[in-house]
């Protein structure tokens, strides 16, 4: 790679030639920057559609489900266990009844939750719920649940929550436990 | 570096001198010589920061500091080696070099690059600043959530967040700036006769480097933003409480994440094998392997990225697929292995300090890429996650492999660039002491992750008090180390032997057909390749 002079095929562009062509390229890569930019935000919903068909990430539908046509499959059990946190903020205590339920799939079972508010005002709170292996999380649907609304508890109050829930029969095969998570959130107007 | 290249500064151009000079200059030395001065100082910053936590990690128990503090100076150390160290070493390096490897004048966009190198040290600052800020009582410190961000502690975190988002942002546009501007020197400013498939290696490390800071820094800012929102505006991307999700931000933040790997090591798989021929003083072996393999690690780092949080919870099918396509990627890096040792292989071998620093960033790199192999595999990964061989391995991936690389580079082209010869002997000694002291450092912590250590906790299990200390007095070593290499640099750059332009018996390419130091104004008349 010995410098040479032997510019005969080779014509160096003029200054302004070489200006133009620098800027030109240089804005089409600032539009790749912001299309990039672009795309970060687009995944936002892309996730989220992702998530409702694959049950990637443990959410569950958050509206009642229909009452299930078909068949109790009788020659399965699935355990459910519950779990229960309360998000910093919020001034409750909050378990559920019992810790788990076997259930045979596409059966409606209902099993309770307890909160207590804690503090000396009215406070309002909303439960997320999350289903472990994520893949469940699809076919783990809700008949009624405190989740559906906010929930609001005056000072020292105790209420005693229903979930009405069934497993749709056409849950994978291999999948016989599951655990259904909910925390509570803070969701008071300030 | 400075001094020197005054000397050459062309007569019948009129420049600012001091300070003036170097805020306006558009000159592709002056601002690699800024980017590499800079990557100097917060490397050491860095290493200091390091060294608190070592010291920390002693002896079980808490001594020096509390943990909230421990996680400040594990986050604001990552941050700091990462984007103000390690890439703007390599920044500088192109710079410096690209134009000069490339028979161009200067850069393509001269002005972006000044703007490019002065959004630094403003976001150095952006980072450091919260430390000062609790000293007087404002805020609690820097960002205590690790380099990563990771929601919800970044959305409960304090000021030292808000700090690190601004600082990510300025990065991340400087980067972007930088990366356009190198794509456009490669593209438009090559010396006729120069095909793409004629550049120096360096350069196509480079191109690569910057098509994915292009694609995947903004996706980082993006994925800040949404942060910054979620703690102050009262969106809810990765809130659960509203319906968001934190593992997202996990997604958002590896998609940039594991492209950032590479981004860092690209230029140096770049400019080793030019070292490695120099000192060979044969051929560089297999070229278009080389290119066709750096292509291919870019395309894959940006399908990868899962396989950083394998342990979030993900279908078994998901799994399947980032681990496979994580350990292809060890294919075309085994084909560049395979290539480096062809080079070297029957060659006239000579070892002074940039080889002795490629050579063993060889081993080093490869004992870090194949901890990375056992780290890609599901099974294996729900040991390892999190441990301290996590921390082992990207050290020797990227202390080994990245900055031992660009300490090869510096003293390859510190004499091009400074027109003396460095002190041979220092160096070797530098090198020995770093590699030594380095691997004393992180082999017993591939030993502690194994049996169980988590990162991240400033105490622990008193089983692993030995191997502590032994990586706490190495890191000290290494650290220590690490101011004789800046004693080197001075040396150099105050004087010393004259290097010839060509320095080196076995160096090919344009750069080497230069004085050294090169004059103000490179190439006088365009080179032409045949």
């Amino acid at each position: 790679m010995e410098p040479v002079n032997n510019p005969d095929s080779l014509k160096p562009k003029t200054k302004t030639e070489l200006d133009n062509a620098n800027t030109k390229l240089a804005k089409k890569m600032v539009w790749v920057a912001a299309g990039s930019l672009l795309f970060a935000f687009a995944l936002v919903p892309l996730y989220d559609v992702l998530c409702s068909i694959t049950g990637l990430n443990g959410k569950t539908d958050n509206a009642a489900s229909t009452l299930t046509k078909a068949k109790v499959d009788n020659s399965r059990n699935v355990t459910v266990q519950f779990t229960s946190a309360v998000m910093p903020g919020l001034g409750w205590n909050f378990y559920p009844k019992q810790a788990s339920i076997t259930l045979h799939p596409g059966k409606i079972e209902t099993v309770l939750f307890e909160a207590k508010n804690i503090t000396s005002q009215v406070v309002v709170g909303q439960a997320i719920p999350s289903v472990s292996p994520g893949i469940a999380s699809v076919y783990l649907k809700k008949v009624e649940c405190f989740c559906f609304v906010n929930q609001s508890l005056k000072p020292g109050e105790t209420k005693v929550m229903p979930l009405r829930f069934f497993i749709d029969p056409a849950l994978p095969k291999d999948v016989s436990e599951m655990t259904l998570s909910y925390s509570f959130f803070e969701a008071t107007k300030k | 570096m400075s001094a020197t290249t005054v000397a050459h500064d062309d007569v019948h151009h009129d420049h600012p001198t001091g300070i003036m000079r170097w805020l306006t200059t558009t000159n592709h030395k002056d601002i690699g010589t800024m980017y590499l001065t800079f990557s100097l100082v917060m490397f050491l910053v860095g290493g200091a920061m390091v060294l608190g936590i070592r010291a920390e990690l002693f002896q079980p128990g808490l001594q020096l500091m509390n943990p909230d503090f421990y996680n400040q100076l594990i986050g604001v150390h990552a941050l700091i080696m990462i984007f103000a160290a390690l890439m703007p070493a390599a920044t500088g390096f192109a710079n410096w070099m690209i134009p000069l490897q490339i028979g161009a004048p200067d850069m393509a966009l001269p002005r972006l690059n000044n703007w490019g190198f002065w959004l630094l040290p403003p976001s150095a600052i952006l980072l450091t600043l919260p430390f000062t800020l609790a000293l007087f009582g404002i805020g609690d410190g820097a960002i205590a959530t690790g380099w990563t961000f990771y929601p919800p502690l970044s959305v409960q975190g304090g000021i030292g967040v808000d700090f690190a988002i601004f600082a990510v942002h300025l990065l991340g546009v400087s980067s972007v700036m930088g990366s356009i501007n190198i794509i456009v020197t490669l593209f438009n400013m090559r010396a006729p006769g120069m095909t793409l498939m004629k550049m120096p290696m360096f350069a196509w490390g480079w191109l690569i480097t910057a098509f994915l800071l292009v694609a995947t820094i903004p996706v980082l800012a993006g994925a800040v933003t949404m942060l910054l929102t979620d703690r102050h505006f009262g969106t809810h991307f990765f809130d659960a409480a509203g319906g968001g999700d934190p593992i997202m931000f996990q997604h958002l933040f590896w998609f940039f994440g594991h492209p950032e790997v590479y981004i860092l090591l690209l230029p140096v798989w770049g400019f080793i094998p030019q070292i490695l021929q120099t000192f060979s003083r044969k051929p560089m072996y297999g070229y278009k392997a080389q290119v066709y393999s750096l292509w291919a690690i870019g395309a894959l780092a940006v399908v990868v990225w899962a396989h950083h949080f394998f342990t979030a919870g993900m279908p078994v099918p998901a799994l399947l697929y980032f681990m496979y396509s994580t350990m292809a990627i060890s294919l075309p890096l085994a084909v560049l292995f395979f290539c480096w040792i062809k080079t070297m292989w029957k060659g006239s071998m000579t070892f002074e300090t940039p080889m002795l620093f490629a050579v063993g960033w060889i081993i080093l790199f490869g004992i870090g890429g194949l901890t990375g192999l056992v780290l890609a595999d599901v099974a294996a990964d729900a040991q390892y996650h999190n441990s301290y061989f996590v921390v082992a391995h990207f050290h020797y991936t990227l202390f080994a492999g990245g900055i031992m690389g660009i300490m090869a580079g510096v003293y390859y082209w510190l004499p091009k660039m400074t027109g003396n010869m460095y002190d041979e002997n220092l160096g070797k000694l530098h090198f020995w002491l770093t590699a030594i002291s380095f691997n004393l450092t992180f082999i017993p912590q591939f030993f502690v992750g194994l049996a169980g250590m988590p990162r991240r906790i400033p105490d622990y299990a008193l089983q692993f008090a030995e191997f502590n200390m032994i990586s706490t007095i190495s890191a000290f070593a290494l650290g220590l180390s690490q101011l004789l290499f800046v004693y080197i640099i001075i040396k150099c750059v105050k004087g010393g032997k004259k290097a010839t332009d060509k320095v080196w018996e076995g160096s090919e390419g344009l750069e080497w057909t230069l004085p050294s130091p090169p004059p103000y104004h490179s190439f006088t008349e365009q080179p032409v390749i045949k």
